[in-house]
């Protein structure tokens, strides 16, 4: 291989073939390092690149020590500069075969470090060298870094190489004791996971490991097992359930009881024996055991594997509330409060009783804490508490820093919001806590309540005439206008006000809000809607007026005699209206033009022909206002008054929501193509990534000189236009004493709490929440509104699913199956053939009825042995007869599965398929092993 | 399982990285950028554990250096922490009170340390004594073996002259 290398680095005419100089002089390790540590600042880019282009010339050096010194020292820059070392897979490759422990050595961390096992070419090549270095004949250390190189770079094909030649490191005759044993065991584990295809070699060995007398194979098996069994469907572990109860009653490591409490907690669920059977160790654990992650991990078994054993639940609620209660372990109040989030609603009294610890965690200094407890509360929310814990946390997300603040108005949003609002039912309230989050100043969910102010609006029609008092709320403040994260929630409101204004007590009062001067600080879109707005309750306020206009004309026309009393009601609606009336000329003749006026000449597209609209309808409307002098003008002119109510119409037709299956059930027009792959549009994209979209402008005039003199004077212009609109609305939130020119900058409405309040937050949280989180029966007052679906499953979010893995676990879980002769239940891989293999169960079932007496007693007896200690002969006479039958399959089985892996192992699956049905037939004792000591 | 264990100083500067899933160099320094983000910034008596991902990172810091471990959602944390503590004694006894110029000039050391504690991402070796031993089996190995190769480079030096 030296040969082939100095060969082909020769015909690099560019770099030189190293040369004994270069040897001599080589830069070591540690020369890199320090030349690394004493350069100056900003020089590391340019030493790095220097130091590789050296290691490049040095690495082809036929020399194997050059080559050894360039390889680590690119190992070094690889692992903590994170320089690319995949360029040198090959040289590292080339130093494997050196008999040289040192270079050895080195190349085998080089290869682990610049191996990857999809995208590294050269793998292959390394095949024959770990073989050999795996063979019980080479020194033990070596074998040692083949077997940390294989677990990190397998490659299926890689792995089904070199399986077998696992099973001799494996097996316990070769080495007693020997250190490699658990080494192997847990590159099987790896082996197994990328080619699922080895199970039937590997399996049986890694069974036997969990028997053996060195708690350290021991240990790396039921760690094999414990990944095997999280990672995919643990129901082909299940008959191996009676070993692993044994190891539980033998085994004194924390280490290992951990990783079998793993294990138990993915196959409890699918055994309620099994589950049965655990209480009482778990409890056993629960109370001995000192060791805090011992512990949790009972915690945690008991809660996802047996939350029907009260007794063990119980107990392990009460553990959690001791870690709740460690005031100066973080780690423990964290892992208390995972822990209870694990517990399902059914639960929700554990919850109940550390209601206090929990509310508490959200002022705990710890953000993962908070967030956790915040997590736990929201998944205690039922339509009986929604309202008590989204105010109790709308609250807190006042005072709370600014990133806690919206995770907890991102939490009652999304809450609130799931499955269509249903878990809300007084609307109204909900409408107005939406308010009450878009006055939070450190609210940046702008996007979210915009979207739900405008969905309300549309699917809860009786939540409108509190959804446009809450609008207005939010219009008249002038102090929201300036926060850039609340212009969409404006613009939410202003479309409602407008959408919705008959249910406005005040149009006149909406009219002015959307044309305040402030409102200059907004984006042009969010401008455009208030124009828009504007528009709508403009035309509505007409119509009305003219409506009553024809109604008083008519009656006066018709008759003088009917009732005092009508005429009384008649007159005050035409009072009103000629109230509007009074009004919109005011307002025409100040706010109105002076606002809109200058919007006819804005940059913006949007804005400027919408504000064009709008002062063509008011130009239109003047003429009204001479009516009311001249009697006969309204019949005259009856024009103008179709004119506003066909506009009226337009707008008072209902907007709905629209279906998401809407799109499809629009018919592709013929001729259209369809592009599948939108990779073409990708430039187009990347042209525009450097101007950000709000600045497009279709500037329509260009006044580039004079716009900051006309800026300076709008700016005074607007100022005063300001304080007048904060006196008619009595909103003062300044003292007057301040000087009135700076009115533009506007304080924030809401200023952060002062750091000296939050002291006493936790008492305060307590203290609100005097509720419980259990959910309980609530009388309505109010019956929910209705809220138009029009999907189901509308709202309801898809989970990207890892199919891919899905898949190749169910391969693995498959492979397994076999292995284990197919026992039990078929799994998904299997499911083809069930129907086949089902007849044979028939007569397995008629067996297992008889044996399970029987077995019955042969797990008391063999229960009794393991506790009185020593002999194991019996248990062990168990495992043998157990695989005893498997084996002679097995040895078949890898006759054939070699044979098959030459030509192509992917056909191999469905080769031996119908040979597993063929065994369910041979081994009817194979459902016995799952009654063996349940 | 572990998927990679990465020791930073507080400063941010990378002083080992182990990657027991397969990630591309690219992928691993972003991995790292996003850590340092996460894990450095946090102040002292806060938890040790951040969630990455999905993936859970679990963190603990000796004097100037933080060890990360990464584990999937359903590990078990305190474990984790017992392994990183495991593995700092080591060191430490390995080293002789050991600090972060040991490992910045005998990294490859610090690796075949860790790889006799971790093995695909699954902690395999609870006893120091052995760890020890068999570090010091190997670094005698090589040591013989350098000095015959050396020897007998002379030789063949000499000869060639």
């Amino acid at each position: 291989m030296a040969g082939g290398s100095s060969s082909s680095s020769s015909s690099f005419s560019t770099a030189p073939a190293p040369s004994l100089v270069d040897s001599l002089f080589q830069r070591s390790l540690d020369d890199l390092i320090k030349a690394l540590r004493s350069q100056p600042a900003g020089a590391e880019p340019s030493l790095l690149s220097r130091a590789v282009a050296e290691i490049r010339r040095e690495i082809r050096s036929p020399d194997p020590d050059t080559k050894a010194v360039a390889l680590q020292k690119l190992t070094y820059l690889s692992s903590l500069h994170g320089l690319d070392a995949s360029w040198a897979a090959f040289h590292a490759l080339e130093l494997l075969p050196s008999p040289s422990p040192l270079h050895k050595r080195l190349a085998y961390v080089a290869a682990s470090l610049s191996f990857h096992p999809s995208t590294t070419d050269v793998l292959p090549l390394s095949t024959h060298q770990l073989r050999k270095d795996l063979s019980p004949s080479s020194p033990p250390p070596f074998s040692s870094l083949a077997l940390h190189l294989l677990s990190l770079s397998a490659s299926p094909d890689l792995a089904l190489h070199l399986a077998p030649d696992l099973l001799p490191l494996l097996s316990p005759r070769s080495s007693p004791s020997s250190p490699l044993r658990p080494k192997a065991a847990a590159a099987a584990l790896r082996t197994l996971s990328v080619c699922p295809d080895v199970a039937p070699l590997l399996f049986k060995p890694l069974v036997d490991c969990l028997s053996s007398p060195d708690l350290r194979v021991v240990s790396a098996a039921v760690g094999a097992f414990a990944e095997l069994a999280s990672s995919g469907d643990p129901t082909p572990y299940l008959p191996l359930a009676p070993e692993f109860y044994r190891v539980l009653a033998e085994s004194g490591s924390n280490w290992i009881l951990i990783k079998l409490l793993k294990i138990f907690t993915r196959l409890a669920p699918l055994e309620p024996r099994l589950a049965a059977r655990l209480v009482d160790p778990l409890c056993d654990l629960l109370r001995r055991s000192s060791a805090q992650s011992l512990v949790f991990e009972c915690v945690r078994t008991v809660f996802s594997g047996l939350p029907d054993h009260d007794r063990a639940v119980r107990l392990a609620v009460d553990k959690v509330r001791e870690f709740l209660a460690s005031a100066d372990d973080p780690n423990l109040r964290y892992l208390g409060l995972r822990a209870l989030s694990m517990l399902g609603p059914r639960h929700s009294w554990a919850v109940e009783e550390s209601r206090e610890a929990v509310i508490r965690s959200l002022a705990d200094p710890d953000p993962n804490i908070r967030r956790e407890a915040l997590h736990l509360i929201m998944v205690m929310v039922f339509d009986s508490n929604v309202v008590e814990i989204s105010v109790l946390l709308v609250n807190y997300a006042m005072k709370s820093d600014p990133i806690f603040a919206n995770e907890l108005l991102d939490a009652v949003l999304t809450t609130c919001r799931r499955n269509v609002y249903e878990l809300i039912v007084d609307f109204d309230w909900y409408v107005s806590l939406l308010g009450e989050m878009a006055r939070n100043p450190h609210c940046t969910r702008g996007e979210e309540i915009e979207r739900q102010i405008v969905d309300i609006g549309l699917r809860v029609r009786d939540a409108r005439p509190e959804l446009v008092r809450v609008a207005r709320g939010l219009l008249i403040d002038p102090a929201l206008l300036g926060n850039p994260f609340l212009c969409r929630i404006l613009s939410a409101a202003a479309w409602v006000s407008g959408e919705y204004v008959e249910f406005s007590r005040n149009p006149l009062e909406l009219v002015e809000a959307l044309l305040q001067p402030r409102t200059s600080l907004l984006p042009p879109l969010v401008r455009a809607v208030y124009i828009q707005a504007v528009f709508k309750v403009l035309a509505f306020c007409f119509s009305t007026y003219i409506d009553q206009l024809e109604i008083s004309q008519l009656s006066s026309l018709g008759n003088s005699t009917t009732g005092g009393a009508s005429s009384i009601v008649e007159s005050n609606t035409a009072a009103a209206a000629s109230c509007i009336a009074d009004g919109i000329a005011g307002m025409e003749s100040t706010d109105g033009i002076a606002t809109v006026g200058p919007l006819s000449e804005n940059d913006e597209v949007e804005v400027h022909g919408r504000a064009r609209n709008l002062l063509g309808l008011i130009h239109m409307l003047r003429e009204i206002l001479t009516w009311k002098t001249e009697e006969q003008g309204f019949i005259k002119d009856n024009r103008i008054g179709e004119i506003v109510n066909l506009l009226q119409s337009m707008f008072s037709e209902e907007l709905g929501p629209v279906s998401v299956n809407a799109q499809n059930r629009v018919p592709v027009p013929e001729g259209l193509v369809l592009e599948e792959n939108l990779a073409d549009l990708a430039w187009t994209l990347t042209e525009d990534d450097t101007a950000p979209s709000m600045s497009i402008s279709f500037s329509l005039r260009s006044h580039q000189h004079g716009k900051t003199k006309d800026a300076a004077a709008s700016s005074v212009r607007s100022a005063s236009l300001l304080a007048e609109h904060r006196k008619r609305h009595g909103l003062y939130y300044l003292p007057t004493e301040k000087d009135e020119t700076e009115s533009n900058d506007y304080p924030r409405a809401n200023d952060p709490l002062l750091p000296a309040s939050q002291g006493d937050v936790p008492e305060d949280l307590v203290k609100l929440t005097k509720q419980s989180l259990i959910p309980r029966k609530v009388k309505h007052t109010k019956p929910r509104p209705v809220v138009i679906k029009l999907d189901e499953g509308d709202g309801v979010s898809t989970f990207p699913s890892t199919t891919v893995k899905e898949s190749k676990d169910d391969l693995l879980s498959g492979a397994i199956h076999d292995a284990l002769l197919g026992e039990g239940k078929p799994s998904s891989s299997q499911k083809r053939y069930s129907d086949k293999s089902s007849r044979g169960r028939v007569k397995d079932i008629a067996d297992t009825g008889e044996s399970v007496s029987q077995s019955k007693e042969n797990l008391e007896s063999g229960n009794r042995e393991h506790r009185s200690s020593g002999s194991k002969s019996k248990h062990r006479g168990h495992g043998k007869e157990r695989h005893r039958s498997p084996q002679k399959n097995e040895e078949k089985e890898e006759k054939n599965h070699r044979n098959s892996a030459r030509s192509s192992h992917h056909h191999e699956r469905h080769k031996h398929r119908p040979r597993g049905e063929a065994l369910l037939n041979v081994a009817p004792r194979a459902p016995v092993i799952q009654h063996f000591l349940l | 399982m572990i998927h990679f264990v990465i020791l930073l100083s507080r400063q941010g500067k990378v002083r080992l990285t182990k990657w027991y899933s397969p990630y591309s160099q690219k992928e691993r320094t972003k991995v790292i950028r996003e850590l340092s983000g996460l894990i450095l910034t946090r102040g002292p008596k806060l938890c040790n554990f951040v969630e990455w991902k999905g993936y859970k990172v679990v963190y603990r810091r000796y004097a100037s250096l933080y060890f990360c471990m990464c584990i999937d959602a359903d590990d078990n944390e305190l474990e984790i922490l017992e392994i990183i503590h495991h593995f700092v004694e080591i060191l430490d006894r390995y080293f002789g009170s050991v600090c972060e110029l040991d490992l910045i000039f005998n990294f490859h050391k610090a690796y075949y340390i860790l790889d006799e504690i971790l093995i695909a991402g699954e902690f395999q070796e609870p006893s120091k004594k052995t760890v020890a031993r068999l570090i010091a089996a190997q670094d005698s190995l090589v040591e013989t073996a350098q000095e015959q190769a050396s020897s007998i480079s002379n030789m063949i030096g000499q000869a060639t002259k």
